[in-house]
């Protein structure tokens, strides 16, 4: 089965991992992937504070050269990007001026074949979970994960989930032999892009996202977004600066916990990229060895 | 409730309902389905002793599943008549052919299991409409967590609480530790004034249901702290903005304006996200329980029951009144009037004022012989009748019926139903049916007269 | 002291309406998405305030205010509001029509940061991240803050010191170029 992909800017840098782990455990699925050309940026929060057409025209590019490689469905892992393109996608199939004048913008027509996923919805519709289960080799031994969607859910032209109780994460953590918990902060925004430009802000909300996992005595938190991970995770050692507190959870990308339940390489699956390091608590719960 | 039981001009039908309804005002046939309560009421003496030995206990539906009921039960004390009904989806002796207690204890022999339903057809004048309403299932609002934390409960669950002969003996706990709340949270308009997932209505009620309920709880538990989220208060009936003043002057309830957004658990408290708009702030509460003001929505089955009735309703399943200002008890059908908060929320007063009101209307009709009709009525000449009865469907008030004269079906108005709109009229092929005052022919003379008139003052344009 | 009938009240409750294609007039002030937003303890001016600005036509307060350039597009407020405004796509409108007025901005520092990025993109098809982190401590003056990151972060191999340019740069400078800030101005 052959996919179409659209990683997005953050997955070839900070967010590698994200990027590794999918190609890895689609990999170990037998679902190769196939990059959109020369993708460009989809303009993440920049474009649309500043400019409503680049807002549209870049996602626009990305759909039309998805199309001229002939793909049909792209899955697109960050949910920003992700939003950029399904959103795109249904307003120029609902308005045709604006389908006029992205077109011209880009110099060329899209013509509205293309199906964007997020690897939940993708897991969900296209893989399912019998075959995702069958592609385990281990289970995830009760490993106390709290699900962190941030606003994935209510993103324009995202529809994948019941937006103020997600459970597909859930779903997934649970199909892998971990423990989904139950907490408050499921959907809390973590900041996204203010943190580098109002750090603290970021910081006083990755806090109480932090806070509520250790609330509920989580081993890790799992998520499906590289601005959400990079917040929770590299900024912990700021979060002791400010406030005094230390929670040490490791963020993992759902992806890689799926991809250590099909007992893949550690480093195949970028775990060695993440800042606050898991291989003791995966160790401790059987999942690595020593 | 008992006086009524006793009138002898009333004849009171419990655990019955009505099926159809054919005929029109004054000549209505009502058809009701007694159902069987396996309990004779002319034997019962209301001696508690089969609900006492029941071993079967069932969530009570009255106290909104707080508290048990048996399987032979009334549904609550003061229930008319006095006398229980069983419960034959949980009745030992109906699910599986055991038990009987009930029946070898009575001891006025009234326990019958052989009962069975009766469809009885009656004659009646008038018909009035008093079905009432329920609650909005607040479980629609996610962020808030009804349905999912115990101790986010409604309006209706408090009351239930603050009664004494309720589930809790009327103490007011959190439903998940039993414990006594120190501060509670009331939140208005959950389901209210809300054109996204809820109503967009007012329901009307709420603001002093919910300003009583802050006083009846700081009277019985001084060391309680009520908070309730508003938008406006709404208390326009007399006393009502005093007694609201007063929830706040001497109950010290504060009142924060602005709604809610979420609710979530922090240990054992709940953490409530609002809004203080008059502070300008976004404010949180640590509660020990939330209460819920849910919008008032009509009975699940009310929109069955209007085609039943054959009276319109509106996209709420609200009854429709005949006109909004000057005719508020009057359903669209004649004869059949609408009380209480089956046509749209309202309080006591108003609810005792309309039924008030509807009764003499009714009453109007029952004292009479004969009633004045409007003579914009419609007719059908049965010699141009074709019989193809299409104005029958194309009625909306049931005015039309099929008959045989000399021979031949035809359709027949009913003049006390009919209202005049001309639909029959303008479907009609033969020109049989037409509104008095206004047939075909009435109003052809009356076009052609008007076009003579223009041709001669050539103000005719007439396109080739 | 604003005197509201010294103008017309509907005039940018009209514009906004025709940008975005949200209806302020519709809001009652329930204070439902203030009550949800997470920067609310930040912002100068809180949500359900930008929404009464618009329908009392101050348009002075939202092109400066600051709360725009904070906001972070959670989407919260638009799918929790009782009447269906898209207030996330207020914000984004407002933010627009603050950059084409040409007045002192709220945040300068956040516009500086999202034109950085943008920037990166016209240049090179793709953000790359640890330019784009460079050039904004440069151009803020604090070359080192988030310094002690960068260890960590290159320990870690998430600091891209590369980054990539894609094939069509011509075709990404023409769409920079032919994209106006308001599809309907």
């Amino acid at each position: 089965m052959q996919v179409g992909y659209y990683p997005g800017c953050s997955l070839e840098s900070s967010a590698k991992e994200f990027d590794l782990s999918i190609r890895a455990i689609l990999q170990e699925m037998k679902i190769s992937l196939k990059d959109i050309p020369d993708w460009n940026c989809c303009g993440a929060s920049p474009a649309h504070y500043l400019n409503e057409e680049l807002a549209m025209a870049l996602p626009y590019r990305n759909l039309v050269k998805a199309e001229e490689a002939g793909l049909d469905q792209v899955i697109s892992p960050c949910p920003a990007c992700y939003s950029h393109l399904k959103h795109v996608h249904e307003e120029v199939l609902k308005q045709t001026h604006l389908a006029d004048r992205l077109g011209a913008i880009v110099g060329k027509k899209y013509g509205g074949g293309i199906v964007s996923k997020h690897l939940l919805d993708f897991i969900k519709q296209d893989i399912g979970f019998d075959r995702l289960k069958s592609s385990l080799k281990a289970p995830l031994s009760r490993l106390k994960v709290v699900s962190y969607y941030g606003c994935l859910t209510r993103l324009p032209g995202v529809h994948i989930d019941d937006m103020e109780n997600p459970t597909l994460m859930d779903e997934v953590v649970n199909a892998m032999g971990g423990e989904a918990l139950e907490w408050s902060h499921k959907t809390e925004c973590c900041g996204a892009s203010l943190s580098v430009s109002r750090t603290e802000i970021a910081l006083r909300l990755v806090n109480s996202i932090l806070e509520a996992a250790q609330d509920k005595s989580a081993d890790c938190i799992a998520v499906v977004c590289p601005l959400c991970q990079s917040n929770l995770d590299t900024r912990q050692g700021d979060i002791h600066k400010h406030y005094g507190k230390n929670y040490g959870i490791p963020i993992l990308y759902l992806s890689q916990l799926i991809g250590l339940a099909q007992k893949l390489e550690y480093s195949q699956l970028g775990l060695d990229r993440l800042v606050i390091p898991p291989k003791n608590l995966l160790i401790e719960k059987g999942i690595l060895e020593k | 409730m008992t006086e009524s039981s006793h009138d002898e001009n009333i004849e009171l039908m419990t655990y019955a309902e009505v099926v159809d309804v054919k005929g029109f005002v004054g000549n209505f046939d009502v058809t009701i389905r007694k159902k069987p309560r396996y309990v004779d009421m002319t034997k019962c003496t209301g001696c508690g002793l089969c609900t006492e030995k029941c071993p079967t206990k069932v969530l009570s539906e009255w106290n909104l599943d707080m508290g048990m009921r048996k399987s032979i039960y009334k549904p609550f004390g003061q229930a008319v008549p006095n006398v229980p009904v069983i419960d034959t989806e949980h009745c030992l002796f109906f699910t599986k052919g055991r038990c009987k207690i009930c029946q070898k204890l009575c001891p006025a022999g009234a326990v019958d299991y052989e009962q069975k339903e009766e469809l009885v057809t009656k004659k009646f004048g008038a018909i009035i409409v008093a079905t009432g309403f329920t609650q909005f299932d607040p479980s629609v609002y996610g962020e808030y967590g009804a349905g999912k934390f115990k101790d986010v409960i409604t309006g209706l669950h408090l009351e239930r609480m603050l009664d004494t002969s309720g589930p809790t003996g009327g103490h007011v706990v959190r439903p998940s530790d039993q414990r006594e709340p120190k501060n509670i949270v009331f939140i208005q308009c959950v389901g209210s004034r809300d054109e996204s997932k809820g109503r967009p209505y007012c329901s009307r009620i709420c603001c002093m249901y919910t300003a009583k309920q802050a006083i009846l709880l700081k009277d019985h538990y001084p060391e309680t702290q009520s908070y309730i989220f508003y938008i406006d208060i709404r208390a326009a009936g007399k006393n009502y903005e005093e007694f609201v003043k007063r929830a706040q002057r001497e109950y010290g309830a504060i009142y924060i304006r602005g709604r809610v957004s979420k609710i979530y658990e922090k240990g054992n408290k709940l953490i409530v996200r609002g809004v203080d708009t008059l502070a300008g702030r976004q404010v949180e509460v640590e509660a020990d329980l939330v209460v819920l003001a849910t919008a008032v929505v009509p009975q699940p089955d009310a929109i069955e029951l209007a085609k039943i009735l054959n009276i319109p309703y509106d996209q709420y399943g609200f009854y429709s009144e005949a006109h909004p200002k000057l005719q508020p008890v009057e359903s669209v059908t004649k004869g059949i009037f609408l009380t209480g908060s089956c046509q749209f929320p309202k309080d006591i007063p108003d609810s005792v004022a309309t039924t008030g009101a509807a009764s003499v209307r009714a009453c109007e009709i029952l004292s009479k012989d004969e009633l004045i009709l409007d003579p914009k009525v419609a007719f059908v000449n049965s010699d141009i009748c074709s019989g193809c009865l299409n104005c029958v469907e194309v009625c909306p008030f049931n005015a039309i019926e099929s008959t045989r004269v000399n021979g031949k079906t035809v359709a027949q108005v009913i003049p006390t139903l009919c209202h005049g709109c001309g639909n029959c009229a303008s479907t009609c092929r033969t020109s049989a049916a037409n509104v008095q005052g206004f047939t075909d022919d009435q109003i052809y003379a009356q076009v052609a007269s008007v076009f003579e008139i223009l041709k001669k003052e050539n103000l005719l344009e007439l396109s080739e | 002291m604003s005197y509201l009938n010294s103008q017309d009240i509907h005039q940018f409750r009209n514009r906004i309406l025709s940008i975005s294609g949200e209806d302020a007039s519709k809001c009652i002030q329930c204070g439902k998405c203030t009550a949800g937003c997470p920067i609310s303890p930040e912002m100068d001016v809180q949500p359900n305030q930008i929404l009464r600005l618009i329908q009392v036509n101050d348009p002075d307060t939202l092109l400066r205010c600051s709360t725009i350039w904070i906001c972070a597009s959670c989407q919260t407020c638009s799918v929790r509001c009782p009447e269906e405004i898209d207030i996330a796509k207020i914000m984004d409108s407002i933010r627009k029509l603050a950059l084409e007025a040409k007045g002192p901005l709220g945040e300068e520092n956040v516009v500086k940061f999202d034109e950085i990025f943008l920037d990166s993109i016209r240049k090179r098809g793709r953000v790359h991240e640890l330019e784009l982190v460079m050039k904004y401590n440069l151009a803020l003056r604090r070359p080192f803050k988030d310094a002690q990151l960068g260890p960590v972060m290159f320990a870690r191999g998430k600091l891209g010191f590369l980054g990539h340019k894609i094939k069509e740069l011509g075709k990404i400078k023409e769409i920079f170029q032919n994209s106006k800030r308001l599809l309907k101005p």
